[in-house]
């Protein structure tokens, strides 16, 4: 069952169509992968999907409700939580405290009874930041930084997450952990977006993937069919030897 | 009709310097991101210059121009970028903005020092006395001028921006400066290019304006207030747009002085007040600003610790306490504002330090305190503190709620327009009635505020107010440390880094952003209404927004997050200052640019003074024989100088010198316990930290062996120098210094 559903969304930056009628469905408790080459519209879209860019025209729906046009605040109190390409650290704040404040926040206006405090610990170990959890976030590395705004989304307890190149800055055995993370939580129910670079963890991780070239989805479906398709060769992985190259 | 048009041609003359101040602006703000508020103080500047050639040695008028607005302003504006504006690139808008009003602070300074205020400075118009004749009406040379003048700038100004290489250029720097940096432009160049012609248009619009009015510095930088509401009309980026906001403002100005009636008293105000008025209004309009992203800020601000803050609210009682029992009546008065001001500094504390956000409206806040107190604090009633606070808090929110959506520059500009039109017009209104309510104000001739009486007892005399007002500060300092610990704490300091992030949790911005604005609010009522107090009676001038700039430069100067800049600030505006000024009239002149000249330094700093002085005082606080002898020494030194042994200057001198060879014993013994770095001197580039290996200055294979030996790397592959991961040594843990490189790869990231 599609828990996201994005229809035709169309986004112009002075001139220059950023998405191009793009539709997508993440479907309940699956993984589903968004990839294309740079400047294709990956972050567009996660940025219109969670509010901070207005689409010309399209709809974005959550569980069938429309949240076009809705702030920010309420597509996240909808159930959309999102890491971000570019890291959004609080950069005065401690590892625990980053996560601390969106526990809190969600606690304020969801109104579940569950203490943030806990609910932070817990996340800290899950993610695996116990090491650094008193660490200020400006000198851990990016990778782990990463997983700070992924502790952070986690802590909103979404229904949708959306992971904008989660992996870039890890190394390989923190992309396996990661990857395998990222397994645990689709497992526990939460619908995860992942855009991503690293087409190993893409196809190993991801039920279907979409393809997005210029603007517009090139084409969608199970990460081997994907993978295989021509259209996605000759545009996103290049020649044949080089898709020898990225295949996982 | 004749009364009309010679009104629409007032207008239209104002309308004029007006286009010509606003767009020097734009231009500034536009090309470099800078907006400075020490435009007007500019053109000021450039009034008073060409007074001194023109009228006073005599120059003749087309060298006078020319000297001033040719040369001395472009070239005041290449100092200026080279010297102060390059400094601030990455520093936040509250950093930036400082080091403009500072500029504007000093240089009101700067002009009070060279040209004695009070004195008359006529100066004549251009073709004084004759006019052309329009038929219906007659227009004099220097409107006709004026007007043309701003015609010439509008198409200069087209043609520089759309018609030379330099000019497209800095539109491209407007729009992404790494892009044209990329392409090979020079964005320095451009910058510099961008605050010389900007600073000529200030001396053009200085000058134009001048004759009009008295030539005195504060008035004259501060009427160019009135240019920023056609700056917002342009929304800070459209000249023609700014154009058309100067019209519109010129003309309401000329309108309202033709037509509104002079003998209500009520609205006698609202003509110098019209254009802050309109300013807040275009404010309303400026669509939401996009979320602030992904901070880069130099500055930071650490937690206050509880130590330090049970140590800081102490201290402040302790030194009330000094005073009270040292100085005399005269100088408990003069050095009294130190606390309840200190407390209008430390509102800025949570709203600047923790949210970013920025007020310019404190001390008006603490204006509205006072009245609060003068009006329901009769017979000493502590409702009357309460109510300063209820009903700063109210105003505060009342402000806030339709500009909180707004940020930074916006923010600022809508705060100082509200600042500005309660010292030009609301706290001079009579008392009048709103509905049930009777409102009183400050009444014509100042209000006065009866000393508070608390369970019978009295504080009438400077020094219970003192103390009073000390034991308050303190507890404000806890309360706003307090604060920094909470959860509503860290969600301010969370939105100052990224509001966008923020709302991605569910967060709705505006509330927060309403709640601190308010907060802060209701502690600077409370610290006006006690300033108040020490005062006994009180007028709006006390509280206006150029009184109120000190504070704002001084704490953000201390370090806007941290509640000792609050102290810092109090100190040093209501101590240092006043202290060096009875030294004699050279030193009185001088502090009227300190506060100025320390701000313009802040680009150098951002974080402030107090973690600079909190880290030169680290050996000190380690060292428990020195910090004890010192103390014991500074007591000593209290007991002499109550027992009439000694007099106040022996007895600051005392302290000072304790305090000296103190942190000079504990630096020197702390330097003795700290090993040298490895490889002494010589350590090459370990020392200048590793990153920087092969980047500074050429790689050589000594570098290859420092960074192995750093990193305990074992050194030499197969194929050349390349790094082969060693077994890590237990003597050599590569994570000592984690700081270095961890910093480095977040720095790094993509």
């Amino acid at each position: 069952m599609a828990v996201l559903e994005v229809r035709d969304l169309v986004v112009t930056f002075g001139g220059q169509r950023a998405l191009n009628e793009a539709s997508l469905v993440a479907p309940d408790g699956e993984i589903t992968g968004l990839i294309g080459p740079n400047g294709a519209g990956k972050t567009t879209m996660f940025n219109v999907i969670t509010g901070l860019v207005t689409p010309s025209s399209g709809t974005i729906t959550l569980d069938g409700t429309d949240l076009t046009g809705r702030p920010l605040y309420k597509r996240a109190r909808a159930g959309l939580a999102r890491t971000f390409q570019q890291l959004e650290l609080f950069t005065m704040l401690t590892v625990r405290e980053n996560i601390r404040v969106a526990a809190d926040i969600h606690r304020r206006w969801s109104r579940i009874d569950a203490d943030p405090a806990q609910t932070t610990e817990a996340i800290i170990d899950r993610v695996g930041l116990r090491a650094v959890a008193d660490e200020r976030v400006t000198v851990l590395p990016t990778g782990q930084g990463r997983l700070v705004e992924l502790g952070r989304a986690l802590a909103c307890r979404p229904r949708v997450l959306l992971l904008d190149e989660p992996a870039s800055g890890q190394d390989d055995t923190e992309t396996q952990r990661f990857g395998e993370l990222l397994i645990d939580l689709a497992a526990d129910g939460t619908t995860v977006l992942l855009v991503e670079h690293d087409m190993s963890l893409v196809m190993k991780v991801c039920h279907s993937v979409y393809v997005l070239d210029l603007g517009r989805v090139l084409t969608s479906g199970p990460p081997a069919q994907v993978q295989a398709d021509p259209l996605v060769l000759q545009a996103y992985l290049g020649t044949s030897s080089r898709s020898d190259a990225v295949a996982p | 009709m004749d009364k009309f048009l010679i009104f629409t041609i007032v207008g239209l003359s104002l309308s004029a310097i007006y286009a010509v101040i606003a767009s020097g602006l734009v231009l500034t703000y536009t090309t470099t991101g800078i907006f400075n508020f020490a435009h007007g103080a500019i053109g000021m500047l450039a009034a008073f210059a060409y007074w001194q050639v023109r009228f006073d040695w005599g120059w003749p008028t087309p060298v006078a121009l020319v000297v001033v607005i040719g040369v001395l302003a472009p070239a005041f504006g290449l100092i200026l970028e080279r010297g102060i504006m390059r400094g601030l690139n990455g520093t936040s808008e509250a950093t930036k903005l400082v080091v403009s009003i500072s500029l504007l602070v000093g240089l009101i300074g700067l002009a009070n020092l060279m040209w004695e205020p009070g004195q008359s400075r006529p100066m004549r118009t251009f073709f004084q006395g004759e006019s052309i004749d329009l038929g219906v009406t007659s227009i004099t040379y220097h409107a006709a001028i004026t007007i043309v003048v701003a015609v010439l700038v509008a198409i200069g100004l087209r043609w520089l921006l759309y018609r030379t290489r330099i000019g497209v250029s800095m539109r491209a720097n407007v729009d992404d400066r790494s892009l044209t940096l990329l392409n090979g432009a020079r964005p320095d160049r451009i910058a510099l290019i961008s605050w010389a012609t900007g600073c000529a248009l200030a001396a053009v619009g200085g000058i134009l304006i001048a004759p009009s009015l008295s030539l005195e510095a504060g008035s004259l930088s501060l009427l160019i207030v009135n240019a920023y509401a056609a700056a917002i009309f342009g929304r800070l980026r459209s000249l023609p747009l700014t154009f058309v906001g100067a019209i519109v403002i010129g003309l309401s100005e000329g309108y309202l002085g033709a037509y509104l009636p002079s003998d209500n008293r009520y609205l006698a105000g609202l003509r110098p007040a019209a254009a802050v008025v309109i300013l807040f209004l275009a404010l309303l309009f400026v669509p939401n600003p996009r979320l602030r992203t992904r901070s880069q800020l130099r500055e930071y601000f650490p937690s206050p610790s509880r130590v330090g803050t049970v140590a800081l609210a102490g201290s402040v009682i302790a030194l009330a306490v000094v005073m009270v029992t040292t100085l005399d009546t005269t100088s408990l008065i003069s050095y009294g504002p130190i606390f309840p001001l200190g407390i209008v500094a430390l509102s800025l504390v949570p709203l600047v330090g923790y949210a970013g956000q920025i007020s310019l409206a404190q001390l008006t806040f603490g204006g509205i305190g006072a009245i609060a107190v003068a009006h329901h604090g009769g017979g000493g009633s502590p409702l009357g503190l309460v109510l300063a606070m209820v009903f700063a808090a109210a105003i505060g929110a009342i402000v806030a709620l339709p500009v909180m959506r707004l940020s930074g520059i916006y923010l600022a500009l809508a705060t100082a327009a509200f600042a500005v039109a309660m010292d030009r017009w609301l706290f001079n209104l009579p008392d009048f009635d709103l509905g049930p309510l009777h409102i009183s104000l400050f009444g014509l001739s100042g209000t006065k505020i009866e000393p508070l009486s608390l369970f019978g007892y009295q504080f009438d005399t400077p020094g219970r107010q003192l103390l009073l007002s000390a034991v308050v500060f303190a507890l404000m300092i806890v309360l706003v440390a307090g604060l920094r610990w909470s959860r509503f704490g860290r969600q301010l300091v969370a939105m100052r880094d990224s509001e966008a992030a923020c709302a991605t949790f569910g967060l709705d911005l505006r509330w927060p952003r309403v709640g601190v604005f308010t907060l802060s609010a209701a502690i600077a009522g409370l610290g006006g209404a006690l300033y108040g107090m020490q005062l006994g009676s009180v007028t709006p001038g006390r509280y206006d927004l150029l009184a109120g700039l000190p504070i704002f430069i001084l704490v953000i100067v201390a370090g806007a997050g941290m509640v000792g800049g609050a102290l810092f600030a109090g100190i040093s505006l209501y101590g240092l200052i006043p202290l060096t000024s009875a030294l004699g009239p050279l030193f009185a002149k001088i502090n009227t640019v300190t506060p100025g000249l320390v701000g313009i330094g802040l680009g150098r700093n951002p974080s402030g003074a107090i973690p600079v002085m909190s880290e030169s005082v680290g050996p000190l606080r380690r060292n428990r024989p020195a910090l004890a002898a010192m103390v014991a020494v500074m007591v000593g030194a209290y007991v002499l100088r109550l027992a009439d042994v000694i007099d106040n200057w022996p007895f600051v001198g005392l302290l000072a010198v304790s305090f000296l060879a103190a942190s000079t014993v504990a630096r020197v013994r702390d330097q003795r316990t700290t090993p040298a770095p490895a490889g002494g001197e010589s350590a090459g580039p370990v020392d200048q930290g590793i990153k920087w290996a092969g980047v500074t200055a050429p790689w050589t294979a000594a570098d290859l062996s420092a960074m192995n030996a750093s990193l305990a790397f074992d050194g030499v592959g197969r194929d050349g120098p390349v790094f082969v991961p060693a077994a890590p040594s237990p003597s050599r843990d590569s994570r000592s210094d984690p700081s270095d490189d961890r910093q480095e790869a977040h720095d790094g990231r993509p």
